[in-house]
């Protein structure tokens, strides 16, 4: 090693809003003050996944990890960590811990992952392709080009069994391999980082933490399939990921990585940045690609699949930012060996944005196979503030809310379909007791409708119409048979709707139907919302016995309908109250009951 | 767009003109296929949004119809027509941040300064946008002002973080 020590600091988005830039300058200037500046190298690195309790620090060799780390704590881990040896104990994980050096392997939440997607982020500065190559990279490129035909490397990915980690989990190999069969002068690789899925940030991560390995995958891919030229589509709203992407694509042509005679072969490959513009729709890969058109991002009818007709009209390949990231890995160590991670029919790792009511929620990745309990309750910690799980949730508007019952499943494409939910893209999101399962679908309906391109009536006119049922049920007045209507449209919106945004549209609603009868039935036959969130189904009155008249909530309500003489009782106006909760927070005496 | 918004914005759009960088971003960027997004997205990063005036040089530029470039800037959720506050607060209203209390803030955001989602304050000064999820869930619930993010938030931080932006 060529310096003593080194400090990685993360620099994901996460880690940077919580000033780990200015914790950088810090640790700069501090180190520098003790003249350590030739033993000590700060590295800053991509997300190290911990996001709840960043910015993260780690030094090496030791590997002590620190949470939570502030510009003030700079001093103190450089004089008593860097100078006398000594680890800040109050800035580690568990404070209590008794090993003087608590590692990143000692915290459970990292304790039942295995890193292959995110193996670099929180390693290496994603800004230096020399810390990449120092990791292996491109070393999967160089052993294709030189040792594989298109042939070997489409054998070895069907070995692996790697299926796409967009959503649909179509086999990676059979895409390439349809693509690279199709003859025609020129073809496009393009990667879809377009990830639109609210509570979801995966892809983000990765190409933040190691943008590298989606070049090199491109790349490998283009080689395969018989393209010169790769395009990223990445949301405008990820200028870190971009700033990032554009330096990897300028350092690997600087190193003849890319471009023209890659490494002095006859291959030739660039890549081009497309950044998309908000439509949740343009995850579909024929919307995708009317998008990077520069129209409007609207599906059209498959077939032809883009693996023959693509991209203008060209034979494109489209895959996603973590089925990229997977694959040097599995060309470096073969695809037998991918295939020993996972079940029957899933295979490998998949990354999830574990968010929501969680102790620990950040960026994970397990083995298929995992169950959810062990997502949850171990890596995850359990709920937050000690309250009851609910249900989680899982593949996004798309998705499905899994009950407690059968968090003991193996997550694996099938299983999750059986549920009624599906894997997705990754996200993760666990709900508590406080959370109304008619109010989170409404949510998801809410978000689904507004992103429905509106070219087919199954989603342009069964959506709106799913959300009018259901806000329905949220307001009190729904019945049996607005359920039954729900059913019954979602049964032709899942056949009829041209793309799979319309066909998935309907599974979070089907999933509370199945699941969640109890509460829906709360909602539709005692107008009541257990969990006391659908505004409509509240109540808020104030007990006279308990209200000394401090005139606080009065004061405190937005719409002026609370009266009452001070040191007398105050009454709320039923009909002018917009239930906000307001006067429930502001009152002391707890003479504010919510029913 | 209310009609008064409509011709407030008229009124200062007149004046606004392409600038010769811009000009020269989209001649390069003309006899690539598939340019218009990114033409649109240069143009809204240099006025904030894109004017309706620039939305026909656009077009006349590119020599494509004005209607293609109207139906991709109401296609997609980042392009606005309106001009946005001084400062825009963007709160995340993703999953996790939903879940976690974004539409109270956008509520305290509304009360606070006067103007409902969506629009800009009388004085021009604040924005309110409620934004799709933006990546930092771990933070939820999270507002973003000009870009900087603000994480696990209650209502009672709001003032403070307006205040640090006021007038600036």
């Amino acid at each position: 090693m060529k310096y003593k020590q080194y400090v990685l600091v993360c620099s994901g988005t996460a880690c940077e809003s919580s000033k780990s830039k200015d914790l950088i300058d810090a640790l700069y200037h501090e180190v520098l003050a003790a003249d350590l500046g030739a033993d000590i190298q700060i590295v800053k690195t991509g997300c190290f996944g911990f996001c709840e309790k960043g910015p993260i620090v780690k030094v090496l060799p030791e590997e002590t990890f620190y949470v939570q780390v502030k510009p003030d704590d700079a001093a103190e881990i450089v004089q008593e960590h860097l100078v006398k040896g000594r680890p800040v104990t109050r800035l580690l994980y568990d404070p209590q811990q008794s090993k003087a050096h608590a590692k990143l392997e000692d915290i459970d939440f990292y304790q039942k992952q295995v890193r292959i997607v995110l193996r670099n982020c929180g390693v290496i500065d994603p800004d230096s392709i020399d810390e990449y190559i120092a990791r292996d990279g491109y070393v999967a490129l160089e052993k294709v080009l030189f040792e594989m035909t298109p042939e070997g490397v489409i054998d070895e990915l069907r070995k692996s069994g790697l299926r796409g980690r967009g959503g649909a989990g179509f086999p990676t190999w059979r895409k390439w391999e349809f693509t690279r069969q199709v003859a025609s002068d020129e073809k496009y690789v393009m990667c879809n980082a377009d990830e639109g899925d609210p509570g979801a940030y995966m892809d983000r991560s990765t190409l933040e933490g190691d943008p590298h390995s989606i070049l090199e995958a491109m790349m490998i891919a283009g080689y395969t399939c018989g393209s010169c030229k790769g395009i990223i589509y990445i949301r405008a709203e990820y200028p870190l990921a971009i700033e990032r992407l554009n330096r990897a694509i300028s350092q690997a042509k600087e190193y003849g990585l890319m471009g023209e005679k890659i490494l002095g072969t006859d291959f030739c490959f660039d890549i081009e940045i497309r950044l998309g513009a908000g439509a949740f729709v343009c995850g579909e890969e024929t919307a995708l690609i009317a998008s990077t058109e520069g129209g409007r991002g609207m599906p059209i009818p498959r077939p032809p699949f883009p693996a023959v007709k693509g991209l203008w009209d060209k034979p494109t390949v489209i895959n996603n930012v973590e089925t990229y990231a997977s694959i040097p890995v599995i060309l470096m160590k073969g695809g037998d060996w991918y295939a020993k991670i996972g079940t029957e029919t899933s295979k490998g790792t998949k990354v999830f944005a574990l968010t929501g009511k969680i102790k620990n929620s950040g960026l994970i990745e397990v083995p298929m196979g995992t169950t959810l309990r062990d997502i949850i309750f171990g890596i995850g910690g359990g709920i937050k503030d000690g309250k009851k799980f609910k249900a989680v949730q899982t593949g996004g508007p798309s998705g499905g809310l899994i009950p407690e019952q059968y968090l003991d499943t193996p997550i694996d494409y099938e299983n999750l379909g059986k549920l009624g939910s599906i894997v997705g893209s990754g996200g993760m999101i666990v709900m508590d007791e406080d959370d109304c399962v008619v109010d989170v679908t409404k949510f998801y309906l809410d978000f689904s409708v507004d992103e429905s391109c509106g070219k087919c009536a199954p989603c342009r006119i069964g959506g709106k119409t799913l959300l009018t049922l259901l806000d329905r049920v949220s307001k009190g007045t729904g019945t049996d048979a607005d359920i039954a209507s729900m059913k019954q449209l979602s049964t032709a919106m899942q056949r009829a709707s041209l793309c799979g945004l319309g066909q998935t549209t309907p599974n979070p609603v089907l999933s509370i139907i199945r699941h969640f009868e109890d509460e829906l039935n709360a909602h539709i036959k005692d107008r009541h919302c257990p969990a006391g969130k659908c505004s409509a189904l509240v109540r808020y009155e104030i007990d006279e016995e308990a209200c000394i008249g401090c005139t606080v909530c009065a004061r405190k309500c937005p719409v002026n309908c609370i009266a009452g003489e001070r040191k007398q009782p105050h009454v709320i106006d039923q009909e002018r109250c917009v239930k906000c909760g307001a006067c429930l927070e502001a009152c002391k005496f707890n003479a504010v009951i919510k029913s | 767009m209310s009609e008064v918004q409509g011709q407030a914005a008229g009124v200062e759009e007149e004046d606004v003109k392409l600038t010769p960088e811009l000009i020269a971003f989209i001649a390069e960027w003309k006899p690539q296929p598939g340019n218009l997004i990114m033409v649109l997205h240069r143009v809204q990063e240099h006025f904030g949004y894109i004017p309706r005036p620039i939305a026909f040089e656009v077009a006349e530029l590119l020599e494509i119809p004005v209607a293609k470039v109207y139906g991709v800037i109401t296609f997609y959720h980042f392009f606005r027509m309106t001009k946005p506050g001084r400062h825009t607060v963007a709160v995340c209203m993703g999953t996790a941040c939903y879940l976690k209390g974004g539409q109270e803030l956008i509520d305290e955001l509304e009360t606070l300064l006067g103007c409902s989602n969506g629009s800009v304050t009388d004085d021009g000064e604040f924005g309110i946008q409620a934004v799709r999820c933006i990546g930092c869930c771990g933070l939820a619930p999270v507002l973003t002002v000009d870009g900087e993010v603000f994480g696990n938030l209650k209502t009672d931080d709001l003032p403070e973080i307006l205040a640090q932006f006021r007038g600036k």
